[in-house]
């Protein structure tokens, strides 16, 4: 069983208190609200897509810091990238947070490893895929706001 | 004097007491457990536990029916509790009390069986700003239907209820004040025999919300003078699935059914069907009868107590707890009026309610965290959560110390 450092690794911490791409955007092609009802974790992504590829995103909101941390780290990962490449991060993020003890994609997964601890800790792991969800509804132009409960 | 004398006779022990509780005494996550949760539900004593056993071993029946030894033993147990639970809180007759699932569900039977026979286009409804949502949804869906305004008397920054504009707010178009007794999210206990004789003067019935209140005062309903009161049987001590509403007959008995079906009934025909009496007119269907013996044996326990040793108890914890937490830099206490039950709701400068939860859990202690379901306390305070520490009366300054240790380590990881 992961302990706590496990969890809360410095990495991680970093994030939640400098969050990377916590802004709005200007121009913005795809946009959705992630909403946790349960605890009240909320965030707001934007992302500016342009010939297929995800040229700049920003989030807004509130949460602990595994969801803060998790989404300044998605947006990272999935910044530059195609959407082929974004869903493809998904999936391996996906797996890693909701499959314990399967083999990780290290390749695509990066530093987003660091979240892997989470897997073990079933009430956060809506936390950790809230921005990862509202990621996905945006690309798929569902304009409904998302909700992990 | 003399409750200096019947003190030192019986003083509380609240070890002993805890060896009544035999959930608490195991290890979480390699931690003895510190449980802290007390406003989501309360432990349940071995003789509540004992009593829910032996009824399924030795009684288990249907209630009002047969007329076999069993029907009968299981109807005076289901009929003995809703006596004890009349006598808890003083009201006048048994008929005045109804056993529902749970507080909310108690609301709801207000709001559907008062609620739309009484209140009408542009008459208001007045709730507080620290409601549960079981008190604000059931009537924004009376509004909704009726169309009915939902009134909110703001709180203050202490987390107390602004009794002047309260006393604004009442009108002759005031059908009904539904307020909480204590806030689930704040602690703070209410001026409830005020808010009933200020609403009363206006021509106004007052539903109490006392599903915090029961577990940690004496509750007079003749005291109180208020039209419904109601609460959960979890919280007191008691099982999950059995809750109580209490109303005074002469409301009671002009209401209409709320669920109908049997044990509801008098008589049937497809032409004509008469409703039972009081309180069986609100008892649709089988009951949870293990739950209200249940219930009964908590009072039992409760009663032997008494709440003179519970609250002198409970506030010495509290007063120990917010002077612990409010000497730890970074900590701030949301809820700091002046008359609380054993409710600490806190927020960290530098971590979200929920880290707290998860490093508190590490440790053995369970507190609750999020928004409590009171979102509009949250937004009054500009927070998205809280960590809760709320205590019942087997709680120990041991527990706080552990809980300052926790958020010394919550500390730490979020340094």
């Amino acid at each position: 069983m992961a302990g706590l450092s496990d969890l809360y690794q410095e990495i991680l911490l970093e994030h939640n208190s400098k969050p990377h791409n916590f802004k709005t955007l200007e121009e913005v092609s795809h946009t959705s609200e992630g909403y946790n009802p349960l605890c009240g974790d909320q965030i707001s992504l934007f992302l500016k897509v342009v010939d297929g590829v995800i040229d700049d995103v920003g989030f807004q909101g509130t949460g602990c810091a595994i969801s803060r941390a998790s989404a300044s780290m998605m947006t990272q990962s999935i910044k530059g990238q195609t959407l082929e490449k974004a869903e493809e991060i998904f999936e391996a993020f996906h797996y890693m947070i909701t499959e314990p003890g399967g083999e990780l994609d290290l390749d695509t997964l990066g530093d987003l490893e660091t979240l892997s601890g989470v897997n073990e800790y079933p009430t956060r792991i809506k936390c950790a895929i809230l921005a990862w969800h509202t990621m996905k509804a945006a690309l798929s132009d569902d304009s409904t706001a998302v909700s992990t409960e | 004097m003399t409750t200096g004398d019947r003190s030192a006779a019986s003083a509380f022990d609240v070890n002993k007491v805890r060896g009544d509780f035999p959930i608490l005494n195991q290890m979480v996550n390699g931690n003895p457990l510190v449980y802290l949760d007390n406003g989501a539900t309360s432990q349940k004593p071995q003789s509540v536990i004992d009593a829910i056993v032996v009824y399924y071993t030795t009684t288990n029946s249907n209630v009002h029916r047969g007329v076999h030894t069993l029907s009968q033993q299981a109807t005076d147990g289901y009929e003995g509790a809703r006596a004890k639970i009349r006598e808890f809180i003083n009201a006048s007759d048994d008929k005045e009390i109804i056993f529902t699932r749970n507080t909310t569900e108690g609301i709801n039977l207000v709001a559907h069986s008062y609620g739309r026979q009484n209140i009408g286009a542009g008459d208001d409804i007045i709730v507080s700003n620290m409601e549960h949502h079981s008190n604000i949804v059931p009537w924004q869906m009376l509004c909704e239907e009726t169309g009915a305004n939902l009134l909110v008397v703001p709180i203050d920054d202490t987390g107390e209820l602004m009794m002047e504009e309260y006393k604004k707010m009442l009108s002759p178009r005031t059908k009904l004040v539904s307020i909480t007794h204590v806030s689930n999210a704040l602690g703070t206990i209410l001026p409830a025999k005020e808010i009933v004789k200020l609403a009363h003067a206006q021509g106004a019935p007052v539903l109490l919300d006392g599903a915090q209140a029961v577990p940690h005062m004496p509750v007079d309903m003749q005291e109180l003078d208020c039209d419904f009161y109601v609460f959960s049987g979890h919280k007191l001590f008691g099982p999950t699935g059995i809750g109580i509403l209490y109303g005074k007959a002469e409301y009671l008995e002009t209401m209409p059914p709320f669920l109908g079906g049997g044990e509801m009934i008098k008589s049937v025909t497809f032409e004509k069907t008469i409703y039972a009496d009081l309180p069986y007119k609100f008892e649709g269907g089988t009951p949870d009868i293990a739950g209200a013996v249940g219930l009964g044996a908590a009072i039992d326990y409760v009663n032997n107590l008494g709440f003179d040793q519970i609250t002198a108890h409970e506030d010495e914890l509290l007063r120990y707890g917010t002077d612990a937490l409010s000497a730890i830099s970074g900590v701030k206490i949301i809820g700091t009026a002046p008359h609380k039950a054993g409710i600490l709701s806190f927020v960290m400068e530098k971590a979200h309610p929920h880290d707290i939860g998860t490093i508190l859990d590490e440790q053995g202690i369970a507190v609750r965290t999020g928004h409590h379901c009171a979102q509009p306390v949250m937004q009054r305070f500009q927070i998205p959560a809280t960590a809760r520490a709320s205590m019942a009366f087997y709680n120990t300054k041991e527990d706080i110390d552990a809980l300052v240790k926790g958020i010394d380590r919550v500390l730490e990881v979020f340094s």
